[in-house]
């Protein structure tokens, strides 16, 4: 990374620590938000920018880790710093099986996306029929258990959520980066690129895959950790819904597709303006509940029509930064 | 109790056959121009609006707006192509599949802001009287919608296989470069086949108002259900839309009357996950 791109990353990090020290309620849970994003985003691409699969079905991953991680807190008083370990494993072995069967049987591209969707709405409505999650009705987290609102189990005000956000999207940025220049990371390129020849160079495609799922898979659940704990209510037509995994893939693409800074500046660009949107609209006191989403929808289409490797290449164009990679 | 079952299948097929001619018009886009139309459900919504609209403000029967509906997407989907698919044709599947789920995001919220999220039914003077064929009992408006569905299925069918436009797009998607060699309009052609898709979307949609309440959550899972039967039946094949939609009717109106209606659509995804596992070409697909 050149020295300028090296300051600016150092720049935005020290902005964001000490963010709280100025921003209001809103705002940091906007930046939450927004950390949240940026984090999925890097899971997701992870899968599909670099070993190129298409996944529609994320909130498979999302939905586990969070149940499991908040019915072993509600049901077993097992909290989520030991439950995100058993959430990890279950999120993995979902998409190991989705990977398995798609990928051993030659399921690939557009079929791929439609398997990972019918995972996920197959396990979505079992989630709605399962009574000890709660079924349809939904899991709470209660704030009145003894020790609900300690930090060693997840609860709290909005900086400690603030800086587990940070912490994710950071950490995750750097495990992206790692991989990326990894050996590992080479072969996911050459997989993504053409999967017939670095099968002839002596790559096991499948294995290659099957790890970036079990990654992807694994660190998506770690979100839905996150999620259930943060929100503290989980329905499964909300988690599990295609809508979350279509929320998880907007902003890497908007922000470029197997890049590494292209999910953190596609989740700083879209959030704060879907957010703002929503305010405007509640401002004028108009009930819209569709605004948002037509937003992100046009947003999708006019990003895909005029910058479909995103907007982080460009951008990188422009400030000079990509110098040292092609 | 056979007769229950009986009575339960029956009815599973006709609303099958709607199924089918929505997944038709899934499979038509599909089999010619590789484009896997995720806006599909919404846009069947769309057209159920239409009907509904048209027999709300001036009591048409869904029966009369059928082929002016029909018509009208079959324009609309031409225009779509034209407009804001046909430079995607050559692209990356995941950014024709991107496009589209943004058009379907901005379709079924655009649904949500117009008409909220209410169901809106169309009742007809006849939609609770069935016929009765010994221990048969069929609702009147299913017969109608099927039949409805059935026919234009066959008139399609016809086009394809007997008119020169109809051999033109199935040579297209037979061989692209062949077809172009001896001088197909490909452009044309496509477009053509994504208006047809859509007529199919707007006639299963008029169809579908008669025996399910328009609203916009029936839009993704419209989609989905569009996607399952595909896949079952075998993506780019005609015969398999519609066996696929007669299969899934089946299965959901058994597992509703079985176990629960709200997992109905819980055994089609099953059912999708073990045809792509075994045969990933589908029932009547060839192969990938």
């Amino acid at each position: 990374m050149p020295p300028l791109g090296r300051a600016l990353c150092a720049l935005l990090l020290l902005a964001c620590l000490a963010a709280p020290l100025v921003a209001d309620r809103y705002l940091l849970s906007v930046l939450i938000l927004v950390f949240y994003f940026a984090y999925l985003g890097q899971a997701w691409n992870l899968l599909m920018g670099f070993a190129g699969q298409l996944s529609l079905g994320h909130a498979l991953y999302l939905g586990l880790g969070a149940y499991t991680a908040t019915a072993l807190w509600t049901l077993f008083g097992i909290g989520p710093w030991i439950g995100v370990f058993i959430a990890i494993p279950v999120a993995t072995a979902a998409g190991l099986a989705v990977g398995w069967l798609g990928w051993r049987f030659a399921i690939q591209g557009v079929y791929f996306a439609l398997l990972t969707i019918a995972f996920a709405e197959f396990t979505r409505i079992g989630f709605d029929h399962l009574a000890i999650t709660g079924a349809s009705a939904g899991l709470f987290l209660s704030v009145s258990t003894p020790g609900a609102d300690k930090w060693w189990n997840l609860g709290g005000g909005p900086l400690l959520y603030y800086y587990i956000a940070l912490a994710l999207a950071v950490g995750a940025t750097l495990l992206v980066a790692r991989l990326r220049r990894s050996p590992l990371g080479y072969r996911w390129l050459a997989v993504r690129e053409d999967p017939e020849a670095a099968q002839a160079a002596g790559i096991n495609i499948i294995r290659a895959r099957m790890i970036a799922m079990a990654i992807s898979a694994g660190m998506t659940a770690i979100g839905g950790v996150f999620y259930g704990f943060y929100y503290r209510n989980l329905f499964p037509s909300q988690v599990f819904d295609i809508s979350r995994s279509i929320e998880i893939i907007i902003a890497p693409i908007i922000g470029g597709l197997g890049t590494i800074f292209g999910p953190i500046v596609g989740a700083i660009i879209l959030t704060p303006l879907g957010e703002s949107l929503t305010a405007l609209i509640q401002h004028f006191g108009v009930n819209t509940p569709g605004a948002k989403s037509i937003f992100y929808g046009l947003v999708l289409m006019v990003i895909i029509s005029l910058q479909p490797s995103g907007v982080w290449p460009w951008l990188a164009r422009r400030l000079g930064l990509n110098r040292s990679r092609p | 109790m056979t007769a229950i079952i009986l009575n339960i299948v029956v009815q599973g097929l006709l609303t099958g056959l709607v199924y089918g001619l929505m997944a038709l018009g899934l499979s038509v886009i599909f089999g010619v121009m590789r484009v896997v139309n995720f806006a599909h459900g919404e846009f069947t919504v769309v057209a159920m609006y239409a009907a509904f609209l048209l027999f709300d403000a001036f009591n048409l029967s869904p029966l009369l707006t059928l082929l002016p509906i029909a018509a009208a997407f079959f324009v609309l989907g031409y225009v779509l192509q034209r407009s804001l698919i046909a430079p995607f044709i050559s692209r990356a599947e995941h950014e024709q599949f991107i496009l589209l789920v943004g058009l379907a995001t901005v379709v079924v919220n655009g649904l949500l802001l117009i008409f909220g999220p209410d169901a809106r039914p169309i009742n007809l003077p006849y939609s609770f009287d069935s016929y009765e064929f010994g221990p048969l009992f069929l609702d009147k408006v299913r017969v109608f919608a099927a039949l409805g569905a059935f026919a234009i299925c066959l008139v399609l069918f016809l086009f394809f296989r007997y008119t020169r436009t109809g051999t033109a797009i199935r040579a297209c998607a037979d061989n692209l470069t062949g077809a172009g060699v001896v001088g197909l309009n490909v452009k044309q052609l496509y477009a053509v086949t994504f208006g047809i898709g859509f007529a199919c979307v707007g006639a299963a949609g008029t169809l579908m108002a008669t025996i399910a309440d328009a609203s916009p959550g029936l839009a993704q899972a419209y989609t989905l259900l569009g996607f399952v039967i595909v896949i079952i039946g075998g993506l780019g094949s005609m015969a398999g839309a519609l066996i696929g939609g007669i299969l899934i009717g089946i299965s959901e109106a058994l597992a509703g009357f079985y176990i629960q209606p709200s997992m109905k659509s819980m055994f089609s995804f099953a059912l999708l996950i073990l045809v792509l596992v075994l045969r990933p070409q589908g029932l009547m697909g060839r192969r990938l």
